[in-house]
């Protein structure tokens, strides 16, 4: 075994020691555990860095051994993982940054950056999983490190938003565990592989294996927030903006989004899926979530909350675009992985710099923040609007690869489901952003703290500055060989071959 | 050089016992150290010897059973050796720290301590049933004992209870083994095993099979005979509740199931494997639900050996009348289940322990805000939760693995519900303390951080039993080693 195809060991162990070593930290050492959060974020995206330049020149990873008789271990780098990893890793370096600049001088911060990186290593394991067995080890290990991270607060609203979710969790855990046990007791130890294994099902095992694969859908899709299993999601806001913004554009309703591209594109295989019937079920729930959520952000007055419902309804786009049944829309539906990261991310940078610096949380506390704050407002801004989908951002790119795919394959509706979506988007946004911009401001700020120059600490501006020029990139050079979408057209060409 | 260290791991804590009996506790724990250090030794030596050479009898002096003493170590035996002899180890180093000296009462804490290890080995290595049976009952009076080391009038009145139940169950246990001895004149497992399977069974035949699954599921606190358990181990010195849950009801249960896997096959039937299938189910349930209730915090893990014993009698439906690599692959799930129990439910019991030290108080509730002082032994707990709740990579987790597979491929689907529901039920008593200790309120600033060793010991008992599950391959593997010809003289 070389020491190049450890290296997926290696970007695993990086943030599992640094949580090793912060937990140990006394919690005075403000600059000693700054320096090895920011160290290990940075080791960790040159590893994955190395990794993906290894991909393209045709290298693969792997280390598997044996952990119960029958089924292995395995942690293998390819070219999907690397979608996932990549965006986990560049992500976790900006969060890091934020949340130092969030949590300073408040309580217990040894604890929040100790399992802050557990999750992180839990997230990039899933990334790295070679199995479902793997994955199925993060998974649970990521729902056991975030519940720390959602009751930091320790009120009682946190610690009931904690319950919900762990509750919500570890139930979709256990249906996934069955799920998982059934189809090894079925077909054995499945590794992913490109294309999947039951191209051609016996009859036979038709009927298990469509069962199973809703019990695998519904193990995720908690985690993926799925419609009707997504109620843990807008409770765990109470979490602190980092958190969140790890939540929702990174680690947990990403790898219950990821899963299920795997399980789909790399355990059944997308003829085989779409043959079953499944496919076309899994489109009908994921264009309801899809409505569902942006048709509940509408109605709701805290921003937080708010941008909660938009992650259920954006997520969606993700299992939709895989039930286009061609490469054009799984094309569309990974690349949204990294886009709606991206935005999603900055849009909780901007909530978070919002409440820390003014004291805002609710939408109607807004008007005239433009003014005040005018960077973050830009990053908002722009956030917003590529949720909504104006071009050149992220999120048109998403959305029209996507219609595209669905008008090629003849599923007219999704247009209009992407549409309805964009208008509805474009409803619960625009407001906000004219109270940010054009509103008047009567009152003083709930909350105002001052950072001298600055309009915000410059631990909490810079990350969602850097965010929201990526999201302006990631759609203007979507062309460029370095973009999300090349990469996810390579991933495209090399796994799904159709 | 095996059968010397079969005689030593017997002999040694039987020297070691009279030794510490005679000076007092920090004497005593002196020679303790020493003691539990060649332990450990011997037991790693017989342990690496089964794993290159296979299995042995040896029949001690020559003398044949039912007069002599036959010893017996096959994978299984000397992987149950090596665990008792690590929690063991770590409990004894633990109550050398945590008891105080200076109650008179202390001092037996060693000859216990030792006869119980004495008989714990007894149980493992042991050949024939009466020799099993001495072995229990060593383990069982100086459980008892122990239990009463307490001093508390509470702490006697459980001590008692423990005692009625132990009796009872030695007594049902001996009159079957008279019984199975009356009828074939045999008292080695494998002698009645090989005598019926000569001569069919009779109707009449299945009674002392029943009597001795009864007194050892009464020792084992199968539902609903589990009463005298909780009281007794939730009031024990930390330590000692420690040995109780990891070891002492295993030992019984270690007899059944040899007892079963060999006898099981003529003397058992469906139903009767399915009954004792369906109380450890109940047991799985109302264990961890009675557990989520305790506001106790010894009393939440006491409650929890209960639910977690209670999925060790899924082996007998999931070893009878079915394909023997099913079988196999339950053996295999239970025995991970025992090990990880174990560790884990030791280093829970002694991190409840630090804990209650720490905070002065042995309430849940008391432990609100308490993870702001990043306590050591919260972590241990957290982490032997982590197992018992049967979440990846633990060793919890694989045994779970293993007891799903094996319901699955021998069609017993009703065992996958109790299974899941088991794993959220403990993990909603874990989070129930976990919880408390987030809990912000005013006026939790003190606290007390125990010695580095307290809280390095549950630590690594927890790591062991959360790792277990990734290393499972090779520890199955000697587990699964036979009996060799050999050694016998």
């Amino acid at each position: 075994m070389s020491l190049a195809s450890l290296l997926p060991v290696f970007a695993l162990m990086t943030s599992l020691l640094a949580a090793v070593i912060i937990f140990t930290l006394p919690e005075r050492s403000f600059r000693l555990r700054t320096l090895v959060n920011l160290g290990a974020a940075v080791i960790k995206l040159v590893l994955v860095g190395v990794m993906i330049w290894g991909i393209v020149q045709g290298r693969a990873y792997e280390v598997a051994f044996t952990m119960v008789p029958g089924v292995r271990f395995v942690l293998r780098a390819d070219a999907l993982s690397m979608l996932f990893a990549g965006l986990s890793a560049l992500l976790w370096l900006l969060t890091t940054i934020y949340a130092v600049g969030y949590l300073e001088g408040s309580p217990n911060r040894s604890r929040f950056f100790g399992f802050f990186s557990l999750s992180v290593a839990s997230t990039m394991g899933i990334a790295l999983a070679g199995n479902l067995f793997t994955f199925f080890l993060f998974y649970e290990m990521l729902t056991l490190s975030t519940y720390p991270l959602v009751v930091h607060r320790g009120t009682p609203k946190a610690l009931r938003a904690g319950r919900s979710y762990i509750i919500y969790t570890l139930c979709g855990g256990a249906v996934l565990l069955l799920a998982i046990a059934w189809l090894h007791g079925l077909v054995g130890d499945l590794s992913f592989r490109p294309g999947g294994y039951f191209a051609e099902v016996e009859d036979a095992l038709r009927g298990p294996l469509s069962l199973i694969f809703v019990l695998l859908v519904a193990g995720l899709g908690v985690k993926a927030a799925l419609v009707p299993l997504h109620g843990w999601l807008p409770q765990a806001m109470v979490a602190p903006a980092p958190v969140s913004a790890l939540l929702h554009a990174v680690a947990v309703v990403k790898a219950g989004a990821f899963g299920i591209v795997r399980v789909v594109l790399e355990i059944y295989g997308l003829d085989a899926a779409s043959d079953l019937g499944l496919l076309a079920g899994l489109a009908g729930v994921a264009a309801f979530t899809i409505i569902y959520g942006s048709a509940r952000a509408l109605y709701q007055v805290d921003l937080k909350r708010l941008l909660a419902f938009s992650t259920v309804s954006q997520v969606s786009y993700i299992i939709l675009g895989l039930c286009l049944f061609g490469p054009v829309g799984v094309a569309g539906g990974l690349v949204h992985l990294v886009h709606q990261g991206i935005m999603k991310i900055t849009l909780f940078f901007c909530a978070g710099n919002y409440a820390e610096t003014l004291g805002v949380h609710r939408i109607d506390e807004l008007d005239g923040a433009g003014e005040r704050m005018p960077a973050t407002s830009v990053a908002f801004t722009l956030g917003a609007f590529g949720m909504i989908g104006v071009p050149p951002l992220a999120g048109f790119t998403t959305k029209w690869i996507m219609g595209t795919g669905a008008l090629a394959v003849g599923m007219d509706w999704v247009v209009v489901v992407l549409v309805v979506s964009s208008l509805l988007n474009a409803a619960y946004f625009l407001p906000i952003l004219h109270r940010i911009w054009f509103g008047e401001r009567q009152a003083a700020w709930p909350q105002e703290r001052r950072w001298g120059r600055l309009e915000t600490s410059a631990w909490l501006l810079w990350p969602a500055l850097i965010t929201a020029v990526l999201l302006i990139l990631a759609g203007l050079l979507a062309n460029l060989p370095v973009s999300p979408l090349s990469w996810v057209e390579l991933i495209v060409a090399r796994e799904v071959a159709l | 050089m095996t059968p010397w260290l079969m005689a030593g791991l017997l002999f040694t804590p039987l020297a070691w016992a009279v030794l510490t009996l005679l000076v007092n506790f920090n004497r005593g724990r002196l020679i303790s150290w020493l003691g539990i250090l060649v332990q450990v030794v011997v037991s790693l030596g017989l342990w690496a010897a089964v794993a290159g050479d296979g299995g042995f009898h040896y029949q001690l002096g020559g003398w044949p059973a039912p007069l002599g003493i036959e010893l017996r170590v096959d994978g299984l035996a000397v992987t149950f050796v090596l665990l008792t002899a690590l929690v063991a180890a770590a409990c004894g180093w633990h109550a050398s720290i945590y008891l105080d000296p200076a109650k008179a009462w202390h001092r037996y804490f060693w000859p216990l301590f030792w006869f119980l290890w004495a008989g714990l080995n007894g149980v493992w290595l042991g050949g024939d049933l009466f020799n099993l049976y001495v072995g229990l009952e060593l383990i069982s009076l100086s459980a008892v004992g122990l239990v009463a080391l307490g001093g508390e009038s509470a702490a006697l009145r459980a001590a008692i209870r423990y005692l009625m139940a132990a009796l009872l169950g030695s007594l049902a246990y001996l009159l079957g083994v008279a019984l199975i001895y009356g009828q074939f004149g045999s008292l080695s497992i494998a002698g009645v095993s090989r005598l019926l399977g000569e001569a069919g069974t009779a109707p009449g035949q299945t009674l002392p099979l029943l009597l001795m699954l009864f007194g050892l599921t009464l020792k084992t606190a199968l539902f609903p005979m589990h009463g005298w358990l909780p009281p007794a181990h939730g009031i024990a010195r930390s330590p000692v509740s420690a040995l109780l849950s990891a070891l002492v009801v295993k030992a019984s249960f270690y007899i059944a199931a040899r007892i079963w896997l060999d006898l099981g096959g003529y003397l058992g039937s469906y139903g009767l494997a399915q009954l004792i299938g369906g109380l450890g189910a109940i047991a799985v349930i109302w264990g961890s639900w009675r557990a989520l209730w305790q506001a106790k915090l010894k009393q939440v893990v006491a409650y929890s050996s209960v639910a977690q014993i209670g999925y060790l009698f899924l082996l007998f439906p999931l070893t009878w009348g079915v394909a023997e690599p099913v079988s196999l692959q339950a053996q295999q799930g239970i025995t991970l289940q025992i090990i990880s129990h174990a560790l884990a439910k030791a280093a829970m019991f002694l991190a409840a322990g630090n804990l209650i030290m720490s905070v002065g108080s042995n309430r849940v509730d008391a432990l609100a805000g308490v993870s702001r002082f990043l306590p050591f032994s919260l972590f241990s707990f957290g982490l032997a939760g982590v197992s018992l709740m049967g979440l990846p990579p633990s060793g919890g987790f694989a045994a779970k693995w293993l007891l799903l597979q094996s319901s699955l491929a021998s069609g017993q689907w009703w065992w996958l519900p109790v299974l899941l529901a088991g794993g959220l039920l403990s993990a909603a008593y874990v989070f129930r303390v976990y919880r408390a200790s987030f809990m912000e309120r005013a006026g939790t600033d003190r606290f007390f951080h125990p010695s580095r060793s307290l809280e390095v010991i549950p630590m690594i008992l927890a790591l062991l039993s959360l790792g277990l599950g990734l290393v499972a391959g090779p520890v199955l593997s000697v587990m699964v080693l036979p009996f060799g010809e050999g050694g016998g003289q």
